[in-house]
């Protein structure tokens, strides 16, 4: 292998430890290398938003970042928020509300969405929209896609209030 | 496409990234952000045989606010200055400019440096250099030397920065009393390069307009100041007449370039549009 390097990472909480070529993006060494094949690649110049996965909790595009760039840092893939519960509800409001046909830009929109419920929990449709602009989809018009985070939003928002009201009963 | 086969290292210090620019010189490029440079790799637009990743020289990460100025460092995100109170309190169209540049992925991690760095016609940050009068703090082994942005650019991807030198920090003067400015673009779709864009200041005193700077991105092959607008503008209050002095001025001015969609005279249309709604801002 011309030009290896030694990379150390963590993906979805376990540590990884590869000889990558530096030229290999953070997308394929996810799906090729570590066989995590559920961010996709679309474009392969930063379009799409297929590709979009978490580096230290910031979205990033997986194909304009080096594997080796990641080294030290860790990373998370729709796979790690799926197993860890955390979006369990986004990704039930995407299958409720139809957000999703062929499914291939879902995986992109599941992890920008993810970072936006965090950034702002209480975005409106037009900021919903803005955040989402850098991820496609050519199947879903999009209307139902937001319609799935603004719900999850309110629900999220609800599910708080009401959590709040039941410490103050209790105490 | 992938990237051809590149050679990498991690510069720990911003000494260690100008003794290795200088050593491979001509054949090395400085990865930022990598949000243009891994686009043109995966395209094989560039070729170069070693790559130095800046992108953890934290040290050239900051937003600073001193007696005279504010200093960028040239690794802060776009998305770092859309965040920042200090850029929103000082130069809120630089907080608006920041959330125009491409999508949140892409502001995580390009940065001002790089953009400058590119000089790519079409963005934001090139032309608020010019607006705002900034000045840019080149480093290599030779020293530093700081150059003002005015001087900075020389075409399309071209710059006045030597083959070893690299961007170090942008300074930007705070602005004096009574100064006011609008930033706007005319996009098709959020997050695209603009059509035309613009960054408009000046110092108002009364209704009177002075020192007046109109910087236009995205209509030539380079960032420049509309200078027969910025002196039609000078000494008025903005009123209509002079606006229309000032529109009829940038034909000259800008004498815009075709894009892949709007021709010439598209462009120098939205540009006089754009440049009416900017100065009604002003107000
Ligand atoms: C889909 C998409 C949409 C985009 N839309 C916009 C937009 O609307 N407006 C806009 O302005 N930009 C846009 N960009 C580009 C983006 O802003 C880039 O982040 C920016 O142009 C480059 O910054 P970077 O840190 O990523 O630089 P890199 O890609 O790392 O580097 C770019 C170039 O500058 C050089 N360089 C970088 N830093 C330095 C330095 N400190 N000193 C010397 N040389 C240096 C590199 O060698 C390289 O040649 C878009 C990009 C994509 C992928
Ligand atoms: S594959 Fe990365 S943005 Fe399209
Ligand atoms: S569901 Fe097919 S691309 Fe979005």
């Amino acid at each position: 292998m011309e030009n290896a390097f030694q990379l150390a990472v963590k993906v979805n909480g376990a540590d990884v430890a590869k000889t990558v070529e530096p030229r290999t993006h953070l997308i394929d060494f996810l799906r090729n290398d570590l066989g995590l094949t559920g961010s996709h690649i679309g474009c392969e110049h930063g379009v799409c938003g297929a590709c979009t996965v978490l580096v230290n909790g910031e979205i990033v595009r997986g194909c304009l970042t080096l594997a080796c760039q990641t080294h030290g840092a860790e990373v998370e893939t729709v796979e790690g928020l799926t197993e860890s519960g955390l979006i369990a509800d986004l990704q039930t409001a995407f299958h409720q509300r139809n957000a999703l046909q062929c499914g291939y830009c879902t995986p992109g929109m599941l992890v920008c969405a993810t970072a936006l419920l965090t950034e702002k929990p209480h975005a409106t449709r037009e900021e919903i929209r803005e955040y989402l602009s850098g991820n496609f989809c050519r199947c879903t018009g999009y209307e139902a896609i937001v319609d799935a985070i603004e719900t999850t939003a309110k629900n999220r928002a609800a599910g708080k209030q009401l959590a709040a009201t039941n410490n103050a009963e209790a105490a | 496409m992938k990237a051809p086969s590149f050679a990498y290292e991690r510069a720990e210090s911003l000494a260690r990234a100008c003794a290795l620019l200088h050593q491979h010189a001509g054949n090395a490029r400085i990865l930022a952000g990598g949000q243009s440079l891994i686009p043109a790799l995966n395209l094989r637009l560039s070729q170069p045989d070693l790559l130095i990743d800046i992108s953890q020289l934290n040290e050239l990460r900051h937003i600073t606010v001193t007696a005279t100025e504010l200093v960028v460092g040239a690794l802060t995100r776009h998305a770092d200055i859309e965040r920042s109170a200090d850029v929103k309190r000082l130069f809120p169209v630089l907080t608006q400019a920041a959330a125009q540049i491409a999508h949140p992925a892409i502001r995580n991690r390009g940065t001002m440096g790089g953009s400058i760095a590119l000089a790519d016609p079409a963005a934001e940050w090139p032309a608020a250099t010019l607006a705002l009068d900034m000045s840019l703090t080149l480093a290599s082994e030779r020293g530093e030397r700081r150059v003002p942005a005015d001087s900075f650019f020389k075409g399309i991807y071209e710059t006045g920065m030597a083959q070893d030198e690299m961007l170090k920090s942008i300074h930007i003067p705070l602005p004096a009393a009574g100064t006011r400015s609008a930033f706007g673009e005319l996009t098709r779709r959020s997050g695209d390069y603009a059509i035309t864009g613009a960054f408009v200041t000046a110092r108002k005193s009364g209704a009177t307009l002075s020192a007046t700077r109109i910087a236009f991105f995205g209509v030539a092959g380079q960032p420049l100041l509309a200078r027969g607008a910025m002196a039609a503008l000078d000494g008025t209050t903005g009123d209509a007449a002079a606006v229309a002095r000032a529109q009829a001025c940038l034909a000259a001015d800008l004498d815009p370039i075709a894009d892949l969609y709007n021709t010439p005279a598209t462009k120098l249309h939205l540009s006089r549009v754009l440049l009416a709604r900017l100065v009604a801002q002003l107000a």
